[in-house]
C-alpha cells in the first residue's frame, strides 16, 4: 500500500500517459493490420475481442481477487445483445457494442452483488453455475434467441471511402482493435486511480480495507460490473467479427479458458491480458498444426492439442508461476542489472527500486 | 529514474504487443493471385471442418479420414482429370467460433479451391454466407438441414445427404402403415435436425396420434425427464431423431425405466457399431446393440455390414489399405460414399478446372450422378439438396438391414412418396464412372 501510495501522481498525467499509450498502440495495431494476411487479420481481431475480455477479467481477479468462471456467459449476453439490435432492429454499430456493454454491466451487476456474499470456491462455484445455465436460455427461447443453432447476422461493411478491395478482414480487425483501445486506455486508468487502489484495498485485507473506510461490498460488485461491461464488449466484438451468437460458442471451456489464458498471461496485469489473448488465439492452431504433424493414429492426434494445451499450461506455471508477463518482467530486470553493473552502476540501490516496483504488480504480492 | 522506468515499461508494453502481432503474422502465406485456388495441373485440395473431438465427435470424427482415405484410393490410380485429390482436415470440435476460425483459415491460408463434407447445422450456417460471397465451392455439407437446399440465395452450398424432412415422411408413412392407431412419442434434437424430422413425421401421421414430442438440447447427459414423459403419456411407437449419443442414453434411460417400446430411429443417430459402443461404454460393459434390436430405421446408401453389396466390398477394401485404424461403419461408409460425389462432380466439371464449372456441372448434371446411393440426387440451378429419399430398414442381430425398396419425395408438405425402382448401378473397377 505505501508504495502504491507513494507513486500517487496527478491524475491528469496518468491520464495522458494511458492515453500516448493507446495512441502508440493503435499506430501499431495499424500497421500490423496493413502488414497482415486476411487470415491473420482476423486473428487480430479475434485476438482483441478476447484482450477486451481478459483485461476486464484480469482487473477482477487479479486487481479485486474475486474469482469468475462465468466470463463466458457474460460474453454471450454481449454478442446475443448485438445479434438481436443489429440483425432485427438494423441499429449502427457503435450503439449496438453501447448496449451490450450496458446490458452486461446490468447482469453483472445482479451477479456481482450475489457475488459479494460468497468467497472462494463458493463464488467459482456460483459464477460457474451462470456459465451452465445461461446459454440454455438460448434454447429455452428458440424464438428470440435461435435455439442451439444460435443467430446469424451481417457482415460489417468496411466504408465505401476505404475502396471497393478493402478487406473485410482488416476493416473487423480495425473494429475489434478499436475497441480493444479503448479498455485498454479506460482499464490503464482505472487500474491507477484510487477505485482501482481500493480494490487492492479490499483484496488483501477486508476488514483493514473497511476500517479505511471502504465499503467492502460495493467495491467487490463495482469490480464485477466493471469487469462485465469488458466481457459485454468482448462478447458483441465476437459477434460483429464472427457474425454469429450461438450457444455452442459460449459453452463452459471458454469459460475456463479465459480464466487460464488471464492466469498464464499475468494476474493482473494489461500486457499479460495481451499474452493471455495471443494464447488463445494461436495456441489451439499451433497445437494442432503439431499434433497432426506427426503420422499418429487419428484417435492420438486429434487429442494431442488438448494435452499440448494442458503440458504448455503446467510447464509455463512451474517456469513462470506469476504468468508470462510476471517471465518477462523477470528477464527485464535481471537485463537491466547486467546493464548497469556494465556502465558501473550502483545495483543494490537499483535493485531495492525494482523490487518496489513490482511491489505494485498483484500478482508479486 | 521513476520517469525512466515508465517509459521502459509503456515501451515494453507496446513491445510485447508487437511481437504478439508479429507472432501471430508468422505462418501466413501469399496468397496466390491464380484465378482458382487450390488447383494446379496435378493437384486440388479441399478443406473440411469437422468435430475431431467433442460431444460430436464419437462416430463422426471417423467421417472425413474415410473421405480422405477414398481420395488416398482414387490418387494411386492417378486421381481425377490427372490431378490428386488432397483434403486439409481441421477440428472445429462442433463449436461455431471455431468453424468461422478454421473455414477463414482454409480459404485464406490453405487457398483451398473448396469447402467439402463440412459438418453439422449449428457449425456450417455460420459460414455459409461467408462461402457464398467469397464464391468459395461448399460442397456436399454433411448434415441434412433444410438450410443448404437454396440454389438462388446460395449457390455455391450443395447438401448431400436426405433432408430431414424428407426422411420423416417417409418414417412416418412407415409408422401408419404399421403401426397404425398406435400412440407416437418423438425424443429430437432441438435444432434443424430434430425439428426438421419432427415436421416430415407430422407431415404424415394424424396430430392427435403424436401424443408427446420431447427436445433435447445437445451438451446434458440426463435424459430423464424427457423419457419419462414420453412413457408417462403411454407412446407405444419411440421415435429419436436424435445423434448417437443421445440414442445411446435415450435407450439406456428406457431400460432402466423398464419403458420398452417400438423404437424408430433417423439415420443419423442409429449406426449399430457406434451407438452399440456408446451403450457399452456408458453401462460399462453391461449394455450393447441389443437395446437398439428391432429398431426401425433407413438408409440412403446400402448397410455398411451388408458386405454382398458390391459398394461395400469395394469400401472395405479401400477401407483395409488407407484407414484400418477405424472401425468399418455407417460413418467410415458416409464419408467414402461422399468423396465418391465430390470425385464424380470433379470429373464432370472437365479438366480446365474453376469453381464457377465445378458449380456449374452439379447445376446442370448433378441428378445424374451416380454411385452407391439408392435414390437419386434432387439437384439442379434452384434446387441443392441432396438424396432425395430413403429405404426403411430395420436392426436386425446387431446389423441394419434395409428392405421394401427405395421410396423418394420432396421435402415440400404433401407431395407424395413414390417407390424409385431404379437398380443400383455396380461400381466401376477403378476410378469414378462418368455419369
Amino acid at each position: 500500500m505505501n508504495a502504491a501510495l507513494a507513486r500517487l501522481r496527478a491524475p491528469q498525467s496518468t491520464l495522458l500517459r494511458s492515453l500516448a499509450l493507446a495512441l502508440l498502440a493503435g499506430v501499431a495495431l495499424f500497421i500490423a493490420s496493413e502488414l497482415l494476411s486476411a487470415y491473420d487479420d482476423l486473428q487480430l481481431a479475434s485476438g482483441s475481442y478476447y484482450f477486451v475480455v481478459l483485461a476486464g477479467l484480469t482487473v477482477l481477479t487479479g486487481l479485486s481477487g474475486q474469482i469468475s468462471l462465468g466470463h463466458g456467459a457474460l460474453m454471450a449476453v454481449g454478442a446475443y445483445t448485438v445479434t438481436l439490435l443489429v440483425g432485427n432492429e438494423h441499429w449502427a454499430l457503435v450503439p449496438a457494442l453501447a448496449a451490450a456493454i450496458l446490458t452486461t454491466a446490468l447482469v453483472g451487476t445482479i451477479v456481482g452483488a450475489a457475488a459479494t456474499r460468497l468467497r472462494g470456491p463458493y463464488l467459482a462455484g456460483a459464477t460457474l453455475a451462470f456459465a451452465i445455465g445461461l446459454p440454455a436460455l438460448a434454447d429455452k427461447y428458440p424464438n428470440t434467441f435461435g435455439g442451439a443453432n444460435g443467430l446469424i447476422i451481417n457482415p460489417p461493411t468496411p466504408p465505401s471511402g476505404l475502396g471497393s478491395s478493402f478487406p473485410l478482414e482488416r476493416w473487423e480487425a480495425w473494429i475489434a482493435g478499436a475497441g480493444a483501445l479503448v479498455v485498454v486506455f479506460l482499464m490503464r486508468n482505472l487500474t491507477r486511480s484510487g477505485v482501482g487502489r481500493s480494490f487492492r484495498a479490499v483484496r488483501d485485507d477486508e476488514i483493514a480495507a473497511s476500517l479505511c473506510g471502504l465499503h467492502v461490498g460495493r467495491v467487490q460488485t463495482l469490480a464485477f460490473v466493471v469487469s462485465a461491461a469488458c466481457a459485454g464488449l468482448g462478447g458483441g466484438l465476437l459477434a460483429v467479427v464472427l457474425q454469429l451468437a450461438a450457444p455452442g460458442a459460449f459453452e463452459l471451456g471458454l469459460s475456463l479458458s479465459l480464466l487460464t489464458a488471464v492466469v498464464l498471461g499475468g494476474l493482473g496485469s494489461l500486457v499479460g491480458a495481451i499474452w493471455g489473448a495471443a494464447v488463445l488465439v494461436l495456441l489451439p492452431g499451433w497445437s494442432n498444426d503439431l499434433a497432426h504433424s506427426f503420422s499418429l493414429s487419428t484417435n492420438v492426434s486429434n487429442n494431442l492439442p488438448l494435452a499440448v494445451y494442458g503440458l504448455v499450461l503446467i510447464v509455463a506455471m512451474l517456469v513462470w508461476p506469476s504468468g508470462i508477463q510476471g517471465g518477462v518482467r523477470r528477464i527485464i530486470a535481471v537485463a537491466r542489472r547486467i546493464l548497469r553493473r556494465r556502465i558501473g552502476g550502483t545495483p543494490e540501490k537499483l535493485d531495492k527500486h525494482s523490487t518496489q516496483d513490482q511491489e505494485e504488480q498483484p500478482n508479486e504480492s | 529514474m521513476r520517469v525512466d522506468k515508465h517509459k521502459v515499461r509503456a515501451v515494453g508494453a507496446v513491445g510485447a504487443l508487437l511481437v504478439a502481432l508479429v507472432v501471430a503474422g508468422c505462418g501466413s502465406s501469399s496468397s496466390s493471385s491464380s484465378s482458382a485456388p487450390g488447383v494446379t495441373a496435378t493437384s486440388i485440395t479441399f478443406g473440411t471442418h469437422q468435430p475431431l473431438t467433442g460431444p460430436a465427435a464419437p462416430g463422426y470424427s471417423e467421417i472425413a479420414p474415410a473421405s480422405q482415405a477414398f481420395f488416398d484410393y482414387l490418387n494411386a490410380q492417378g486421381g481425377i482429370n490427372g490431378r490428386k485429390i488432397h483434403l486439409i482436415i481441421k477440428n472445429d470440435e462442433y463449436n461455431p467460433t471455431q468453424t468461422v476460425s478454421v473455414v477463414h483459415q482454409l480459404v485464406l491460408q490453405n487457398n483451398v479451391f473448396g469447402i467439402f463434407e463440412g459438418l453439422g447445422t449449428p457449425t456450417h450456417t455460420k459460414v455459409v454466407s461467408y462461402l457464398n460471397s467469397s464464391k468459395v465451392p461448399d460442397m456436399f455439407v454433411a448434415s441434412g438441414c433444410a438450410c443448404w437446399d437454396n440454389g438462388t440465395a446460395q449457390p455455391y452450398t450443395f447438401g448431400w445427404q436426405t433432408q430431414y424432412t424428407i426422411e420423416g415422411k417417409i418414417l412416418g408413412q412407415y409408422i401408419k402403415q404399421h403401426y397404425a392407431g398406435k400412440k407416437i412419442g418423438v425424443f429430437y434434437q432441438d435444432d434443424d435436425f430434430g425439428t426438421g424430422g419432427l415436421a416430415g413425421i407430422k407431415d404424415e401421421l394424424p396430430a392427435s396420434s403424436i401424443v408427446s414430442a420431447q427436445p433435447y438440447q445437445p451438451g446434458g447427459t440426463n435424459v430423464a425427464p424427457q423419457i419419462s414423459a414420453i412413457k408417462a403419456a403411454g407412446a407405444e411407437v419411440l421415435v429419436d431423431f436424435t445423434v448417437p449419443i443421445y440414442t445411446a442414453l435415450g435407450q439406456l434411460t428406457s431400460f432402466t425405466l423398464g419403458y420398452k417400446p417400438q423404437l424408430v430411429v433417423s439415420n443419423v443417430g442409429i449406426d449399430p457399431t457406434t451407438v452399440g459402443g456408446l451403450l457399452k461404454t456408458f453401462s460399462k460393459g453391461k449394455a450393447g446393440t441389443e437395446l437398439i434390436e428391432g429398431a426401425v430405421t433407413d438408409g440412403y446408401l446400402p448397410s455398411s455390414s451388408d458386405l454382398s453389396n458390391p459398394w461395400i466390398a469395394l469400401f472395405k477394401k479401400i477401407h483395409d489399405q488407407y484407414d484400418s485404424s477405424a472401425p468399418f461403419d455407417g460413418n467410415v461408409e458416409y464419408g467414402m460414399a461422399n468423396a465418391y460425389t465430390l470425385a464424380q462432380a470433379l470429373q464432370l466439371a472437365g479438366k480446365s478446372l474453376t469453381r464457377e464449372k465445378l458449380i456449374e456441372a452439379v447445376n446442370e448434371k448433378g441428378a445424374q450422378l451416380t454411385g452407391p446411393g439408392l435414390v437419386p440426387f434432387r439437384y439442379s440451378k434452384t434446387d441443392h439438396g441432396g438424396y432425395s429419399g430413403v429405404e426403411i430398414g430395420q436392426v436386425r442381430n446387431g446389423k441394419i438391414v434395409l428392405f421394401g425398396g427405395p421410396l423418394v419425395t420432396e421435402p415440400t408438405s404433401g407431395a407424395p412418396i413414390t417407390p424409385y425402382t431404379t437398380a443400383q448401378p455396380a461400381p466401376p473397377s477403378s476410378g469414378v464412372s462418368v455419369p
